[in-house]
């Protein structure tokens, strides 16, 4: 039994926005996974419940006629996994997902969930960053839009303010057609796990002269907040793929991340650690670009 | 809130359930203390261990983190409703072949994830089967046997469908 | 039946869900009880304010350290002794107001539900005064003030030590002297049903049901903590989820009796969280060793010492009785002219050390193990021959603890199986000079284990048997069924000696101290050679009864033509009588009705090692600090295996744990206050599936003649070698050697650094 003090149901984004104005003190529960913990830990518990599981409108995943993927913050994340226009044009993120956890956590999970909670550790959210993708958010103002990169505000704290709900993460055709992503997570164990450290690298590579056009480099665990090493992105652009350019690579982000120490591991464990995941992440990008020949994404 | 208590109208284990319950129950609360379906074990309440692994609606949950009251018009099933009469299905009695029973308080779950696995169809390597086996701990068998009644089965639904 | 691959007696429950587990069991209307932990690691509670929790609704009861029994009780799941000198320590009470470590236990709530209880405990007010607190045992032993414990003022409970030859001499002499220090980490059991019972009374009397090792045990230390007569206990044990040692301690079940008694006998329920299981319940011993050895030219050891500092955290438990055990296996198995050994187990203020499978020896094997690869490299030789030259091959005993011995020894049987398997030749030649970034390596360690802990502690067991009606028998037994596979092989025994098969022997399966004959439980992989010999004899004894029967039936045969043999009694080589047909006779004869029972409560003075080893093959990724287990291989000598099957996947069970041991588990306190920092599933890293390569188990079986059927000791043996065969296979792989497990990427990230791989 959990201590839930009362528990409302949701069945339309509007209905659970009014709800939530309503009783400010409640919070919004999706998938469960995490909430429904903090409440059994203590430190959620006694809270009130919006639950917006039953809303149907925030799940699925769509492409829009301007080829922008809409992913509702309501889908869970072997649902994303599955999804064929995911598998077709932003794979990394069903990977990324499919390490969460286990198989029953993805099954109940949500991205919303995933990106509201604001763990570093989530896994779904380096690469979210990587896209620069967009997040839809309703209100009683009519909603509005935030870019990812923004939402962040410090450990455990987003950009969400009370009587707002999450119901859509975007990602606009321009930030994934003609990139490949790559997700490397360190963790101690292979499954059941939390990261250590993870990091999301989306490239995009002009194969035949063996040129980096754009990277986008991501960090969960690296700082208080997930990291976009937009430093070392702007060295890398434009260059030749090379050991030289891999070694830079690994440099910069050991000079960019702010990891911490703690008993997980040590700052210093962390730095090695993370130059290393981005090299590897980026080294497979480019030989997912070479295997390519739809060209990531574009249309054929 | 005490006192309340809501409605949940579901398919347990081919059976139609309505069961008034308090919202701050769990599912596994819910199938253990209200239905009798002790198969469903609690092992760490937070979702880590898989001890208490039923299937909703074709998929794998840990019922220890799914409120009781989200199971309104789902099918849930449950290790009791696998065994028909007595008589078992293929992965619970390659679970005895192969030796992949020891306590026994994993077991329940271990065999509702591989249910689901299993019903998918698909031939998958061993170590695809670990990974979608993962989400279950065990300490008694170190997995070996576990793997191996999975993969048996999955061997023959392959030959039998060849 | 002996030595066939039979399917467990209970796996069809297992796998049906019908099993019934303690809290499968509960009753419908049962109070909830939950106990209120200190937030300090060390100091008193100067007060304690319960008067908010007392009101609130649905609090049956609230109970302070001002209400429990002011005398102290022992936990561990040792025979009781009737010499004062070998009684367990007895420094606990039910509830405490001298906080010992982070978590100690001060006060408890009973109430209606589970959320009215966990409130409750938030409304009691705690005022403490707080002292330092100190986590490691080598600062520990200095003493603190005041004491953990008053009667030992330097926070030593027990140091003991032995000399063998001369030690100093030995090393003078030596061509080469080694030392090193080894350091195991505090890991916790994991069964995955957590420490759980309910109490009621009944007829004036204590009913505990509680997931127990020791069913007999925990009654007789309910009756000492409550101050009762043990006679006014009772305890039953139904299916349990797993104990590994941690169900060998009498854990909450003595405050759990003791709650019920305080709300007349109503049936409260003491479930014990995931988080309490690792802080509050048992852990695996750390333990330090300063190790030295003297090798002559040829690489023989010419002398030997050891020095241990066990942790023994803040309550004795089985206390020195761990460290105790290594240090007695430092003496055997290797051939030494001169050893010195000595331990000590040490009072801090951390979660409590007690019983985990294998028993002080997975960490002395990890000191030992690694400590014999340093060796061989000091002196540039193959690891696998210098453990060739230094062991004792055959018989050999123990120097003091008699009749401690290895009756049959395969070890060396054991290594070459494991050095065929792993192709150690080849390999290590093949990988003895990499140089890139991900290297390869093999690496092996192996062990001795005793059977049981006779002369250490009394062994007894008591069996039960009857002739049922149709022929079969019922088995009722005090041992105890916790996963490994003992109702069966007691099963398969039965049928051995009566010459019948398993459909015609039944045994219970829960343990009622009411009713099961007494046995001290499952541990010290005791049950198969203890239990198994008084199991033995019993059916034995109820085969002679049913031929002494079958004479009165059967009078014109001599009774040495009579025999039992497939259900029937034999004359000679023709069928004289179903065994059915008899036992029917001796239910419902009016002339001669005697229904056939035989029951035995039995003293085991004897003992016998086991041994074994493993062999690994790692591949490490340097610069993430990632280990791969490519192939792993424990191979043991058991004796004879009773069920080949279950043998194997004890060994797999085991080398899981202990692959854990090797690179990823472990308990970490804070440094300030004690307290476990990761004492839960996610980040306490217990192997997944996913994390766990495939898993190969090999035996030499010996007939053993200590052992009822051949057998030897099993259940614990194979948690113990892995560790040290992967930190050696990784010693190989890159040259650096970690002393401390586990090899967790942090400490492979720091050593590769060290040694300038990074």
């Amino acid at each position: 039994m959990y201590d839930i003090e009362k528990y409302y149901n949701a069945k339309t984004v509007s209905e659970a926005v009014s709800l939530l104005k309503e009783h400010p003190d409640a919070r919004i529960i999706s998938g469960g996974s995490d909430v429904l913990i903090k409440i059994r830990e203590g430190r959620m518990a006694g809270t009130s419940l919006v639950s917006i599981r039953d809303v149907e409108e925030i799940k699925g995943i769509t492409r829009n006629e301007d080829g922008d993927i809409l992913i509702g913050a309501g889908t869970v994340f072997s649902h994303i996994t599955a999804d064929p226009i995911i598998q077709k044009y932003i794979p990394v993120l069903g990977e990324a997902v499919d390490q969460v956890g286990g198989p029953q956590i993805r099954n109940i999970g949500t991205i919303g969930g995933n990106i509201c909670n604001g763990a570093v550790s989530a896994d779904s959210v380096p690469t979210v960053f990587s896209y620069n993708s967009l997040l839809h958010i309703a209100n009683e103002d009519g909603g509005r839009i935030a870019p990812v990169r923004e939402f962040y505000l410090g450990p455990g704290r987003v950009d969400l303010h009370p009587g707002e709900v999450l119901t859509h993460v975007v990602i606009p055709k321009k930030e994934y057609a003609g990139y490949h992503g790559h997700y490397i997570k360190y963790s101690m164990r292979n499954a059941m796990d939390i990261a250590t450290l993870s990091c999301s690298v989306v490239s995009k590579i002009d194969t035949a002269k063996n040129i980096l056009e754009d990277v986008r480099i991501t960090f969960g665990v690296a700082a208080p907040v997930p990291y976009r090493c937009v430093e070392t992105e702007e060295k890398l652009k434009g260059r030749t793929l090379d050991e030289g350019l891999y070694q830079e690579l690994e440099e910069s982000v050991r000079g960019e991340i702010h990891p911490r120490d703690s008993w997980r591991a040590s700052r210093d464990f962390r730095l090695q650690i993370g130059g290393e995941i981005a090299k590897r992440a980026l080294i497979r990008t480019a030989e997912l670009a070479g295997e390519d020949t739809c060209k990531g994404g574009e249309e054929a | 809130m005490k006192k309340e208590k809501i409605l949940v109208q579901c398919v347990v284990n081919g059976e139609e359930v309505a069961e008034y319950v308090d919202p701050r129950e769990s599912l596994l609360d819910m199938l253990r203390n209200h239905l009798g379906l002790t198969s469903v074990k609690r092992g760490c309440e937070v979702g880590e261990c898989g001890a208490c692994t039923v299937i909703i609606d074709g998929e794998t949950i840990d019922s220890c983190i799914y409120l009781a009251v989200w199971a309104e018009g789902k099918n849930i099933r449950t290790l009791e409703g696998l065994e028909k009469n007595g008589e078992l299905t293929r992965i619970q009695e390659a679970f005895i072949e192969e030796g992949a029973v020891q306590c026994g308080f994993c077991t329940p779950g271990f065999i509702m994830s591989a249910t689901v696995l299993l019903e998918q169809g698909k031939e998958l390597t061993r170590e695809e089967i670990k990974k979608k086996m993962s989400g279950n701990l065990c300490r008694c068998t170190g997995y070996q046997n576990i793997v191996n009644a999975v993969e048996k089965v999955m061997r023959e639904n392959t030959e039998k469908a060849e | 039946m002996i030595g066939k691959s039979v399917p467990r007696v209970d796996a069809y429950e297992k796998v049906t869900g019908r099993a019934k587990f303690t809290e499968d069991l509960l009753p419908k209307k049962c109070l909830v009880a939950k106990v209120l932990h200190a937030t300090i690691g060390n100091g008193i509670v100067k007060s304690i304010d319960t008067s908010e929790a007392e009101i609130m609704e649905g609090v049956v009861k609230v109970v302070t350290f001002h209400d429990v029994p002011d005398h102290c009780y022992p936990t561990p799941g040792h025979p009781w002794s009737v010499e004062l000198a070998h009684q367990d320590v007895a420094d606990r009470n039910l509830l405490t107001g001298r906080v010992r470590y982070y978590g100690d236990d001060i006060a408890a709530v009973v109430a209606e539900d589970e959320i009215i209880a966990s409130r409750a405990l938030k409304k009691i007010k705690v005022e403490y005064e707080e002292y330092p607190v100190e986590i490691h045992p080598r600062k520990s032993m200095y003493g603190s003030k005041p004491p953990i414990h008053f009667d030992k003022k330097d926070n030593v409970l027990a140091r003991s030590n032995y000399f063998i030859g001369d030690v100093d001499k030995g090393m003078e002499e030596a061509e080469t002297v080694v030392k090193g220090t080894y350091k195991t980490p505090i890991v916790q059991h994991c069964h995955i049903e957590n420490p759980i019972s309910y109490a009621y009374m009944e007829k004036g009397r204590i009913v505990v049901v509680t997931s127990t090792q020791i069913p007999h045990i925990v009654r007789r230390v309910i009756g000492q903590a409550l101050g009762i007569p043990w006679g006014n206990v009772r305890v039953i044990k139904p299916y349990i989820g797993g104990g590994f040692g941690n169900k060998q301690d009498v854990l909450y079940e003595p405050l759990n009796a003791f709650l019920t008694t305080q709300v007349g006998g109503r049936p409260v329920k003491l479930d014990i969280s995931r988080e309490e299981t690792f802080c509050n319940t048992r852990t695996r011993h750390s333990i330090e060793f300063d190790l030295a050895a003297g090798v002559d030219k040829e690489g023989k050891l010419v002398a030997k010492d050891m020095h241990s500092y066990s942790n023994q955290g803040a309550y004795a438990s089985h206390g020195h009785a761990i460290a105790a055990n290594g240090l007695t296996s430092w003496r055997l198995q290797y051939a030494c002219p001169n050893i010195r050994g000595e331990a000590y187990t040490i009072y801090t203020n951390t979660p409590v050390g007690g019983a985990m499978r294998g028993y002080g020896i997975p960490q002395v094997c990890f000191a030992i193990e690694c400590f014999m690869d340093d060796v061989a490299e000091a002196i540039h030789m193959d690891p696998l021959e210098f453990r060739r030259k230094n062991l004792i091959e055959g018989y050999y005993e123990d120097r003091y603890l008699k009749p401690i011995a290895a009756n049959t020894n395969g070890i060396f049987e054991c290594l070459k199986k494991g050095a065929e398997y792993i192709h150690w030749d080849e390999k290590r030649k093949k990988y003895a000079k990499q140089t890139g970034a991900v290297r390869r390596g093999v690496g092996m360690a192996l062990f001795s284990y005793k059977t049981g802990v006779w002369p250490i502690s009394l062994e007894i067991a008591g069996a039960r048997l009857s002739l049922n009606q149709d022929g079969s028998v019922q088995l009722q037994l005090g041992a105890t069924e916790i996963g490994q596979g003992a109702d069966t092989v007691f099963s398969q025994m039965v049928a051995e000696t009566l010459h019948t098969d398993m459909a015609h022997v039944h045994i219970q399966t829960v343990q009622d101290t009411d009713v099961s004959p007494f046995d001290t439980g499952a541990y010290a992989s005791r049950q198969s050679f203890v239990t198994g010999t008084a199991v033995k004899h019993c059916a034995e004894i109820l085969r002679d009864k049913i031929l002494a029967y079958a004479k009165t039936l059967l009078p014109e045969v001599d009774t040495r033509e009579l025999s039992l043999r497939d259900n029937w009694i034999w004359a000679g080589e023709e069928q004289a009588i179903s065994l059915a047909a008899l036992a029917e006779e001796s239910y419902y004869s009016l002339t001669n009705s005697s229904v056939l029972t035989a029951e035995v409560s039995e003293q085991v003075k004897k003992n016998t090692i086991a041994t074994g080893c493993c062999f690994a093959e790692v591949e490490v990724d340097i610069k993430l600090g990632k280990i791969k287990i490519l192939h792993i291989i424990n191979v043991h000598d058991s004796g004879k295996l009773l069920n080949p099957q279950l043998a194997e996947m004890q060994v797999h069970g085991g080398m899981s744990m202990g692959m854990g041991y090797g690179i990823s588990e472990q308990l970490i306190l804070d440094e300030k206050t004690g307290r476990p920092l990761n004492g839960n599933l996610l980040d306490y890293k217990l192997m997944t599936m996913l994390d766990t390569p495939d898993i190969k188990a090999d035996f030499v079986e010996m007939d053993d003649p200590m052992g009822p059927y051949g057998n030897k000791a099993l259940g614990e043996p194979p948690a113990i070698p892995s560790a040290p065969a992967i930190r050696n296979a990784v010693l190989h792989a890159t040259g650096v050697a970690f002393n401390e497990n586990p090899l967790t990427p942090q400490r492979l990230i720091d050593g590769f650094k060290k040694a300038g791989l990074i």
